[in-house]
């Protein structure tokens, strides 16, 4: 691979000799490089002095490959092996994808992340990317003379640890050496706050393609510190385009449609969104494959109106990074618009009117990505400026592992300054337990089944203790990528696990979505979901406890006793069979009484182990 | 930038050159913190070799989590009477004084009440009132440690405290809930 050419970063290079360094901003929709020349940021043209290259791949056959505009323009010829939006496949399983009948694509599961069936034979959505990359960064050399040193890479400040894995994992397969992810509202303030000398407070209202982000970020003295960051990964501009779309369905009374009619209708819907943004109305008229020709004229209003509840889902993710970041309304100094769909007038009214000012878009909101993201490519590759500045990023959502009953223990919370560390000791429940299985989660729910799955490994070769006597430590490191790795160490015997997080697959758009607005909504099931589990595993906790106490101590206890406690471990397991946690909290209740004098004797006779099964059990937080 | 030494030992206080007190100089802080960023921080050993990165990323960890212990009231009591061997039994004393208890229980109805006939103005007043309480805890928590030096006294006011953060949590939940 060519980057394995270039000199060691930092130990060859004359000190003043410029390293050339581009920012990609990989877009859903379209794509972008830039970089620094003579001090200024700049988007690089191509041939043809196009900025923005259209994130389309084309398969032609085995050998030829058409990316961007030429692959676009034919995409309703040959809709299976041309792959538009690719981005929303990164480091997903064909589970996360949902319904893939609205999709013209041959979908292949396989462990780890979607594939795509083409001509060419089965790519990744890595792969896929990686040949947006390639274009970009030969649109780079080309233009710079000579090969790159490397590049910042952007993506949607919500994207989860196998979404930026994935991410990664592309620009490495283009041959670019990642200086480091950016998330794209960050890119934006970079480019804003050092084109305009900002200080104070400023939101960051990103609407790509397909994906919705909101940073609150506070700019003093050269620092840009994200306070803040939320949104909703499942909402962007293709969203508007759906409801235009379904709207012509609508009008025509059509249904069924083959893959090249939806590609036509899509794409005249987008072109009547874009006309919207000027007009006061757009006409659509098309000629579908029976011959069938449709003509329609959509007014502003009622485009407004059908796409109103689109606007406002960007809203709530507004008050809740502003609430995170311990703001009001008011003391947002500046909010800056980033992509494309931001220049629809209802977005730009509706943020207006949240924020009680009018939203900056002195900046090209579909380049303002691209240049920021060159900018820090520029200061990474050590080309310092006059100006020293800094950045401190976020992770958005948080990190944790399992515990008893499903539950989900936070280890490190959302919004937590990169790069960022915490340990944690657990314990084991069992007695002579030599295993622990380490199951690592992201998201804000209590219920393990609530969040996303990110990894699941094992520590191996404890020594065989009594419950609870084991000191396991779990170490969550999340680098300035917000790129997670996880170590667990047994304490006492040093056995160790590392593993660096590269997930099955990553959180898909709409779990995040859902996870992050029921986080709030169902704070209160969560909280009697949350009970119940709690009074369950205690339950079976208790249950297995006294069994044990039974099988080592019985001869303690007369056949009268014995029975009694018999049958009170009768009662609890039975209970453990419905779903009430008063029952469930009685029938413990029930069995601790049972079972005092037993513990009495046994303590007496100084038994090494104690019969609560609540102490020996319990997750030990500390 | 080439990493500086930085002693991952030391105390958060020594990091920030801050005396260990309660009381706190948050401007001080800020500006330490941000001038320590500015030399440890990934991005600025970005073009360096891996070890020095991995340096970097450690020591950068070191100081977020040194700044985000030492901003937060709660934390950074918790962290004094670590530092003085004093521990707080967030997780095994629940011995609280009663009337304490009883008014957490009434705080946590109203919240639920606020939040059930979603009426935000009772749950900003609720937030308000949870503020000035808070801040006469920490009033009292700083007595305790800066000048009575009784830490486990503190300790005491920490378990209060941290009651105090889960209603703040509580509230912020019942915000959310409202919201949508």
């Amino acid at each position: 691979m060519a980057l394995l050419q270039i000199s060691e970063p930092g130990m060859s290079t004359a000190p003043h000799q410029h390293r050339l360094a581009v920012g990609i901003d990989l877009g859903t929709t379209n794509s972008l490089v830039a970089t620094v020349r003579n001090g200024i940021s700049t988007v690089l043209n191509d041939e043809q002095g196009r900025s923005m290259l259209p994130s389309v791949v084309r398969y032609v056959d085995e050998q030829n490959i058409l990316v961007g505009e030429a692959a676009q323009r034919t995409q309703s010829e040959d809709p299976i092996n041309t792959i538009s939006s690719v981005k929303r496949f990164m480091g997903r399983g064909l589970a996360d994808i949902g319904d893939t009948s609205r999709f013209p694509y041959r979908f292949l599961d396989q462990a780890g992340q979607v594939q795509l069936r083409t001509v060419a034979g089965t790519k990744s959505p890595v792969e896929v990317s990686a040949e947006i990359l390639k274009v970009l960064r030969a649109r780079a050399e080309a233009s710079l003379g000579g090969e790159l040193v490397g590049a910042v890479i952007t993506v949607p400040a919500y994207f989860d640890d196998a979404q930026r894995q994935a991410t990664k994992d592309a620009a490495r397969l283009a041959g670019l050496n990642v200086l480091r992810l950016l998330n794209e509202p960050t890119a934006a303030a970079i480019a804003y706050g050092l084109d305009n000398a900002s200080e104070g407070v400023y939101a960051v209202y990103d609407l790509g393609g397909g994906t919705f982000d909101i940073s609150i970020l506070r700019l003093s003295r050269g620092v840009f510190e994200v306070l803040a960051t939320n949104g909703d990964s499942a909402l962007g501009g293709d969203d508007f385009d759906q409801r235009i779309f379904c709207w012509l369905l609508e009008q025509n009374e059509l249904s069924a449609l083959p893959a090249s009619d939806i590609r036509l209708l899509l794409t005249h819907a987008r072109t009547a969104k874009e006309q919207l943004t000027e007009h006061s109305e757009a006409r659509i008229t098309a000629m579908l494959s029976t011959g069938e020709v449709i003509d329609n004229v959509l007014s502003q209003t009622a485009f407004h109106e059908m796409s109103n509840n689109l606007v406002q889902r960007t809203i709530q993710p507004l008050r809740r990074a502003l609430r995170d970041a311990g703001l009001k309304v008011t003391d947002v100094n500046g909010v800056v618009m980033v992509g494309g769909a931001t220049r629809m007038p209802q977005v730009q009214r509706a943020v207006g009117e949240f924020f009680g000012q009018t939203p900056l878009t002195n900046l090209d909101p579909d380049k303002v990505v691209a240049l920021g993201a060159a900018i820090q490519a520029n200061l990474l590759a050590g080309n310092r400026g006059e100006d020293d500045w800094l950045l401190l990023d976020v992770i958005p959502l948080s990190l944790g592992l399992e515990t008893m009953g499903g539950l989900a223990e936070k280890l490190i919370p959302r919004n937590s300054t990169i790069p960022t560390a915490r340990a944690q000791e657990f314990t084991t429940y069992k007695d002579g337990q030599t295993a622990m299985s380490i199951h690592v989660v992201q998201g804000e729910r209590e219920l393990v089944a609530d969040c996303r799955s990110l990894a699941k490994f094992e520590l191996r070769g404890i020594p065989a203790m009594v419950a609870g006597a084991a000191r396991i430590r779990v170490t969550f490191q999340v680098d300035a990528d917000g790129l997670l790795s996880v170590a667990a160490r047994e304490m006492g015997s040093g056995v160790e696990a590392n593993i660096e997080v590269k997930p099955s697959y990553g959180l898909n758009d709409a779990e995040i979505t859902r996870m992050l607005q029921e986080s709030g909504q169902y704070a209160k099931e969560d909280m009697q979901a949350r009970a119940l589990r709690e009074q369950q595993t205690e339950a079976q906790q208790l249950v297995e406890a006294v069994h044990n106490a039974l099988a080592a101590d019985g001869e303690l206890l007369s056949a009268d006793a014995r029975t009694q406690i018999l049958k009170h471990i009768e009662a609890l397991q039975l209970s453990l069979t419905q779903s009430d946690t008063q029952v469930l909290k009685r029938a413990i209740t029930a069995l601790n009484d049972a079972t005092v004098r037993f513990a009495q004797a046994r303590m007496d006779k100084s038994v090494a182990h104690a019969l609560s099964g609540k102490n020996i059990s319990d997750l030990e937080v500390k | 930038m080439s990493s500086a030494k930085l002693d991952l030992h030391q105390s958060y206080f020594q990091l920030f050159d801050m005396p260990q007190t309660f009381a706190l100089d948050g401007t001080a802080l800020e500006q330490r913190y941000r001038a320590l960023q500015m030399t440890v921080h990934p991005d600025k050993s970005a073009h360096l070799p891996n070890a020095e990165q991995r340096v970097a990323m450690q020591q950068a960890t070191f100081v977020n989590e040194g700044y985000q212990t030492l901003r937060s009231t709660l934390r950074r009591a918790r962290y004094i009477l670590r530092l003085n061997d004093v521990d707080t039994q967030e997780e095994t004393n629940t011995a609280m004084p009663m009337d304490f208890l009883v008014e957490q229980m009434e705080w946590r109805e109203a919240v639920v009440e606020a939040q059930q006939s979603r009426d935000v103005d009772a749950l900003t007043e609720l937030e308000t009132r949870m503020h000035a309480e808070t801040a006469a805890l920490e009033a009292q928590l700083a007595d305790k440690i800066d000048t009575e030096k009784n830490y486990v006294g503190a300790a005491l006011m920490v378990r209060k405290l941290r009651f105090m953060e889960k209603l703040a949590e509580e509230i912020h939940a019942a915000y959310d809930a409202i919201d949508y």
